[in-house]
């Protein structure tokens, strides 16, 4: 396997995965993308304020937490990488956080987002509020419903939240508004995405902006554990930015094993689903070349997931690449797999995740790990958004 | 030689394209539409194939994709509604279709397929040039189809001086920063755009989209172009109408602004 190949893209493809495919309508805003992002964010000044941003804004390094009753439990040793405790709740800050500085160093005035759960729009109207920029978030009308909390905190913050009434008013229906807003308004508008999707640079920008989760995890890992590497890195999957995140630097590390947990909704076979990986062929989606859920006649599928930021019929090229060279494996986990796990973290360890996390803790009922291994969950977000889904679904 | 190449050299002005959403409103639609468009002096037709996903559309085109995949329409079914459509039309036809669909259907049978019914050309919105250059380009030549290009206002000069030696058919000129829909007039700007490109001394024709909805878009955009495309103003006309025939011919009378018999 060559390493360079795994997560750098060569001329914007990871093999066959990812490229351009947009509009003309949109390659000025792109291409300027694609010919200044790598100059602007290898910069000392760039990398200094971000790092500073990080740190004393968003709160890094998160904690690489050792759950003692999670571990006693399952027989193993579990560590939760804490991307709950950034400011705004989940890991999504540390993309908003860079994109927002490449946005103003490109001398960009607007910003607009798509969000799912909520939780990237919120990163995005927070670092818009930080840097005195205008904001506006598309988002499914379903999701502005079960995700309420969050659209009242864009809102607080400063941002205009447009509710997308097409499609099935999730994710993708979101994006689909938010690349139409940006063919409305090219010069002076930044497409700040939240995921590793999009049209090539946005998954390697993004990618690159939340590796920082395993980047501190190699020295956490050292300090908490005496082990350079855990044997296990667990992570859930919707577009699959805090997969590509906390599997980044582990990528040319065989050794490490990498699990992806997608949405299964209501179960893959049934139609109701989120498990891209499980279902899906290639196809072009949001401007890239990567697995989409489709049916025979090329028309994307609706998705659906408890959780809104897993509800999404594609998945990042990079993650594409990365089953498609077996470099990492792929499981999924249902609504009720991912709630159980969700209400049983929360009774035995006092953390309430993200439904998007818990999708990944639910693996741990699927899968046995031998006591002697080391296994790092990505918590990628706190479940304060989903109380109003968790009690509902508790009262059926 | 291909129909599009031979419907310039007869008319090089005031060439008037329409796009319409095949399957919309109701799935047998195509043909009655084709055949009403054509009668009625349709220089061009752009059959549209619906998508989910329509990221360059605005909500007039994106209502009539969703319809039409409704009621069941697929690039399937489109294909085989337009077997035998040359006993119907001698105008000039063009598919325009997002790439995902056309990908699932294999991009090999669609030249093919599409060729067997002599559609002169394509519009794949979200297919950047490049690309096809270097993975579709032969396959389309060995068809005699036509893969049409867009300029926009974005387009910088060597960018349109590159898809203007690569283009085919005409250039699909953007009028403005939108997705598709209807404007009353255009603005200073956009006539200045358009007035640019006529200065460029193109070798393709030229052919203005997006925002062309009555007798005054369309005179403005002759002026200095070769024609206009119009799409989302017809879909609302044919909305407006129960009789598919009357719709048509009401509106290619409103936008070419003379009597037209039948």
């Amino acid at each position: 396997m060559n390493t360079t190949s795994l997560k750098v893209p060569q001329e914007g493809y990871y093999g066959e995965f990812g490229g351009a495919y947009i509009p003309e309508m949109l390659y000025p805003n792109t291409r300027e993308l694609q010919e200044r992002y790598l100059t602007i964010l290898e910069s000392a000044g760039f990398r200094k304020e971000l790092s500073s941003l990080l740190k004393d804004y968003a709160g890094r390094p998160t904690p690489l937490y050792h759950a003692a009753r999670l571990s006693e439990y399952y027989h193993t040793n579990i560590y939760l990488k804490r991307e709950d405790l950034t400011h705004t709740g989940a890991h999504k800050i540390n993309n908003a956080l860079g994109q927002i500085l490449l946005a103003r160093k490109l001398g960009k005035k607007r910003i607009i987002a798509e969000t799912g759960a909520g939780q990237h729009g919120v990163a995005t109207a927070t670092v818009c509020a930080r840097m005195g920029m205008q904001c506006t978030v598309y988002m499914g009308a379903l999701d502005v419903v079960r995700q309420h909390p969050n659209v009242e905190r864009m809102k607080l913050l400063g941002a205009e939240v447009v509710p997308v009434e097409q499609g099935n008013r999730t994710l993708k229906d979101a994006v689909n508004e938010a690349l139409r807003d940006w063919i409305s308004h090219p010069g002076e508008t930044y497409y700040l995405i939240g995921s590793v999707v999009g049209p090539h640079p946005y998954p390697d920008l993004v990618a690159r902006l939340q590796s920082v989760i395993s980047e501190e995890l190699m020295w956490q890992m050292k300090e908490k554990t005496g082990h350079a590497e855990p044997d296990t890195i667990i992570a859930c999957v919707g577009g699959g930015s805090n997969a590509a995140g906390i599997f980044y630097h582990y990528l040319d590390k065989p050794a490490v094993r990498l699990i992806a947990v997608e949405a299964g909704g209501k179960g893959v076979d049934t139609g109701e689903t989120a498990a891209t990986i499980a279902l899906g062929l290639t196809g072009i989606l949001h401007g890239s070349k990567t697995y989409v859920i489709q049916d025979e006649d090329g028309q994307i599928t609706e998705p659906y997931s408890v959780s809104a930021g897993l509800d999404y019929p594609g998945i990042g090229p990079l993650l594409s690449h990365l089953f498609r060279e077996k470099r990492v494996e792929f499981y999924t986990a249902n609504d009720e797999e991912a709630l159980r796990a969700a209400r049983f973290l929360a009774r035995h360890e006092g953390i309430i995740p993200a439904l998007e996390s818990a999708h990944a803790l639910a693996l741990l009922d699927k899968m046995t790990f031998p006591p002697d291994r080391h296994i790092v969950i990505n918590l990628s977000g706190r479940g304060d958004k989903d109380l109003e889904t968790i009690l509902n679904r508790d009262e059926k | 030689m291909n129909r599009i190449d031979h419907l310039f050299k007869n008319k090089p002005h005031r060439v008037l394209s329409v796009y319409f959403t095949a399957g919309y409103p109701h799935l047998t639609d195509t043909v009655p539409v084709i055949k009403t468009l054509s009668d009625q002096g349709a220089d061009m037709i752009e059959i549209g194939v619906p998508f989910s996903d329509p990221v360059a559309d605005g909500p007039v085109i994106q209502h009539s994709d969703t319809v039409a995949l409704k009621n069941g329409m697929t690039l399937k079914k489109l294909i085989g509604q337009l077997k035998g459509i040359r006993q119907t039309t001698g105008v000039p036809l063009l598919l325009m279709s997002y790439l995902n669909p056309v990908l699932r259907y294999g991009m090999e049978a669609f030249c093919r397929d599409i060729a067997t019914q002599e559609i002169d050309g394509v519009i794949i919105p979200d297919l950047p040039p490049e690309e096809y250059i270097k993975e579709y380009k032969m396959l389309f030549t060995t068809h005699n189809l036509k893969n049409i290009f867009l300029v926009t206002p974005q387009t910088p000069g060597e960018r349109i001086h590159f898809l203007d030696r690569e283009g085919e058919g005409f250039l699909y000129v953007v009028s403005s920063r939108s997705t598709t829909g209807m404007k009353n007039a255009f603005s200073k700007e956009q006539t200045s755009y358009f007035r640019h490109l006529r200065e460029m001394n193109l070798t393709n024709k030229l052919l203005a989209g997006f925002g062309i909805s009555n007798r005054k878009t369309f005179d403005q955009a002759c002026r200095y172009l070769n024609g206009a495309i119009v799409g989302s103003a017809y879909i609302k006309a044919l909305e407006q109408e129960d009789d598919p025939v009357r719709g048509t011919r009401k509106f290619i009378h409103s936008i070419e602004g003379k009597n037209i018999s039948g």
